[in-house]
């Protein structure tokens, strides 16, 4: 039975990540990458880790997917350029990445670990929940969780500094005006960093 | 299934994600290529913390989803500063400060 679910989350998470990397419209890499995070939500909690698997599929699948979403349907998905800067790129990297998987296999397959061929030990009724990931969140890991909250913080402020409106066609008119009517020639909003300068009364 | 099972298989995941990031030129699929290979590093961690009987490596997995949020939400932000300022959505053809 394990074996079954096991098989049916590999192939959908192998399924959606082949087809985030083969669809050519990005909104569908998208989708293709929900499955994945669903099929991989399903191998966490093979794995016996309720927590992490609700957290994927809430966090991932539910907000940051969304975010992607929006984002697809601002910019659009443009098709992308045959034009390539390296020749043969398109054979060589399966290449590559084949070797990376053969390479990361015989490290796996060819380590000491002997407790890699269990099923890892006999673990009590509430290993992974919330509970005991939230006790080992705030006693043990205190200091971690606290640097990723602020680092949460200056993630959510840098994409605000950054996709700020800041493009000279959005820029207020009353600056034109105080610049004596010359559109455009010099205005400071096309430099990096520079605000428009307000009229001064 | 074996814990091998599961490492094998995330070591799968990781190598079509850097075959993602190798193939493909939009920085917003870079950007869920990205995200192929962050998960599979989470399930290398929970297959670990499950054969140690430990949750510890499950706590790690929590932290890298918050930092994947961040990179998801700083990478986003830039991709929509690129695309205000009228340049391509391409990697190859931002390449600037290649010198």
């Amino acid at each position: 039975m394990e074996a079954v679910v096991f098989f049916v989350a590999a192939i959908g998470a192998l399924g959606g990540a082949i087809g985030v990397i083969a669809m050519r419209n990005p909104f569908y890499s998208v989708l293709a990458l929900i499955v994945h995070l669903f099929s991989l939500a399903a191998l966490f909690l093979l794995l016996t880790s309720a927590f992490v698997a609700a957290a994927q599929v809430v966090v991932y699948a539910g907000a940051v997917m969304v975010l992607y979403v929006f984002v697809v349907a601002y910019v659009g998905g443009g098709g992308e350029s045959a034009w390539e800067p390296i020749p043969g790129q398109r054979f060589l990297a399966p290449l590559l990445a084949i070797a990376l998987f053969v390479e990361l296999s015989i490290a796996v397959l060819g380590s000491a670990l002997a407790s890699l061929e269990t099923h890892g030990p006999e673990v009590k009724a509430g290993f992974g929940d919330p509970a005991a990931i939230g006790r080992l969140l705030l006693e043990k890991f205190l200091l971690p969780f606290e640097a990723s909250s602020i680092l949460l913080l200056l993630a959510a402020v840098g994409a605000i500094v950054l996709a700020a409106r800041r493009s000279p066609d959005n820029a207020p008119d009353a600056a034109r005006v105080a610049e004596g009517d010359t559109p455009s020639k010099h205005s400071p909003t096309r430099l990096e960093g520079v605000s428009p300068s307000a009229p001064t009364p | 299934m074996n814990i091998t099972w599961y490492i094998v298989f995330s070591s799968l995941l990781f190598a079509t994600g850097v075959l993602g990031i190798l193939l493909r030129r939009s920085p917003l699929v870079l950007l869920l290529c990205l995200e192929l290979m962050l998960n599979a590093g989470n399930l290398a961690l929970v297959a670990f913390s499950r054969m140690v009987g430990n949750e510890q490596g499950q706590v790690f997995a929590v932290i890298v989803m918050v930092i994947a949020a961040c990179e998801v939400v700083v990478g986003l932000g830039l991709i929509v500063a690129i695309f205000r300022r009228r340049l391509p959505l391409n990697v190859d053809d931002l390449r600037e400060l290649r010198g």
